[in-house]
């Protein structure tokens, strides 16, 4: 065998994935070469090197607390996941996904039931907004398309806006239905992540944004000018909250609560 | 609620999700290590790993058994190489020629031999400074001690290509050490 040979199975050598036969080969060459064995050395001690620790980078907490049941609290959780089991049935998708979060279930055990009942209907249509071919059924940057699209296909008129200049570029429209109604559904971009905005008819005229993290996804709700309007996506609370202010701007709308 | 959604969701018992639970989140720690090493950035990388638990989530009735490590650290991989590439160009372009990246082997020195083992400082920044391919490659054998089949199947590579850019990617991180240490050392002397 000769060096170069040896260069690159010293390498498959230390990590035992030679057979018989190389390995014989590979130690024979090292017995008469200096520079191969003094090589084949300080690999070792590369290894050990890199097996200190501190190079390993272990989950975050916060990221772990949202995919992992709380351990403390299984005698606890036997109860409500038992629920859970009919909710997942009952909701599909999104319930299902309820059965590995069990910290949002908690969550909307302390809210009102309507919100968030809403929220995981929002987060669920969003994520079948996600699957391919249910984004947009009309896609268009330019505001002056996307709103007449809606028309005749609606009861009522949504308020589209384009929010490039605030960097939220519009993408396109679609219908869709939440809560029984049929609502008029955008899509925004915010750099590789998307915002669904809902919006249909209410029967009050504004309400306070109200914000729910559901599993990574944000969602915030308001009322303004006789319209209920609901967005989600998984961009971070900050940026969702600045869409929804860029998209309020010129309307009357009671502040963030 | 749409008549598609239920035809989405019918699909998907929830039996399926406890053994997501019990088969792909202990392996929250190892996604999370291959993505940070990826991303060199905790915030990208939660980024990353929550898409990519997103993803699992979502394709779990495709994974028929198997080591569902390998299937998350390679859904992992895909989920980082996706995000990066819609990315903006800035300097992010990387292209990775496996032949062109030969390195003439220097022969080992005494301090060197010395430095290798402690300054784990040098060791990370040695380790970010690799290019992608090499990185992910050394990542998954050292760090999270894949075999060459399973880093074969998580990088779409050949077990060949894997052996090479290991054998490069030590070669490289000696060469960095080796120069880091002379470094520190004539900053000692001085
Ligand atoms: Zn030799």
């Amino acid at each position: 065998m000769m060096c170069n040979d040896a260069r690159l199975l010293l390498h498959a050598y230390l990590d035992d994935e030679l057979d018989a036969a190389q390995s014989v080969a590979i130690t024979r060459h090292m017995h008469s070469c200096e520079a191969c064995t003094a090589s084949y050395a300080q690999y070792t001690e590369l290894r050990k090197a890199l097996s200190q620790p501190s190079l390993y980078r272990r989950a975050p907490d916060a990221l772990r607390a949202q995919w992992q049941a709380p351990k403390s609290s299984t005698a606890a959780a036997s109860k409500p996941r038992r629920r859970l089991v009919g909710l997942a049935m009952a909701a599909g998708f999104v319930g299902a996904l309820l059965l590995v979060a069990p910290t949002w279930f908690y969550l909307w055990q302390q809210h009102g039931a309507n919100t968030n009942q809403l929220a995981d209907e929002v987060v669920s249509s969003h994520l079948r907004s996600m699957q391919p071919q249910h984004l947009m059924d009309v896609v268009s940057t330019d505001q002056h398309t996307v709103k007449p699209w809606f028309e005749g296909k609606l009861d009522f008129s949504p308020r589209v806006k384009d929010l490039s200049d605030e960097g939220f570029p519009l993408i396109g429209g679609r219908l869709d239905a939440l809560e029984g109604h049929s609502v008029a559904a955008l899509i925004y971009k915010r750099r590789l992540h998307v915002i669904n905005l809902y919006q249909w008819p209410s029967a009050s005229t504004a309400s306070a944004s109200v914000a729910t993290q559901w599993h990574g996804y944000t969602v915030i709700r308001w009322t303004a000018g006789n319209m209920n309007y609901v967005a989600v996506s998984d961009v971070n609370e900050a940026d969702l909250r600045k869409f929804t202010l860029a998209f309020q701007d010129d309307v009357t709308t009671p502040p963030m609560r | 609620m749409p008549a598609d959604f239920h035809r989405i969701a019918s699909g998907r018992p929830a039996a399926g999700s406890t053994s997501f639970e019990a088969q792909v989140l202990p392996y929250l720690d190892a996604a999370y290590n291959l993505a940070r090493w990826l991303a060199r950035d905790d915030a990208d990388a939660q980024d990353v790993v929550q898409e990519a638990m997103l993803r699992a989530f979502r394709y779990f009735d495709s994974f028929r058994g198997g080591d569902a490590r390998v299937w998350l650290l390679a859904i992992v991989r895909n989920t980082f190489y996706s995000l990066r590439m819609k990315v903006p160009p800035d300097g992010m372009q990387e292209t990775f020629d496996d032949d062109a990246h030969a390195v003439v082997d220097e022969q080992p020195t005494p301090e060197a031999r010395m430095l290798i083992a402690l300054d784990v400082g040098a060791l990370q920044k040695a380790l970010e400074n690799l290019p992608h391919p090499l990185r992910e490659t050394i990542v998954l054998r050292e760090l999270e001690e894949c075999s060459y089949k399973e880093i074969a199947s998580i990088t779409g590579q050949k077990i060949g290509t894997v052996m090479s850019r290991l054998a490069r990617a030590r070669e490289r991180l000696r060469a960095e050490l080796t120069r880091h240490s002379t470094e520190v050392r004539r900053h000692d002397v001085q």
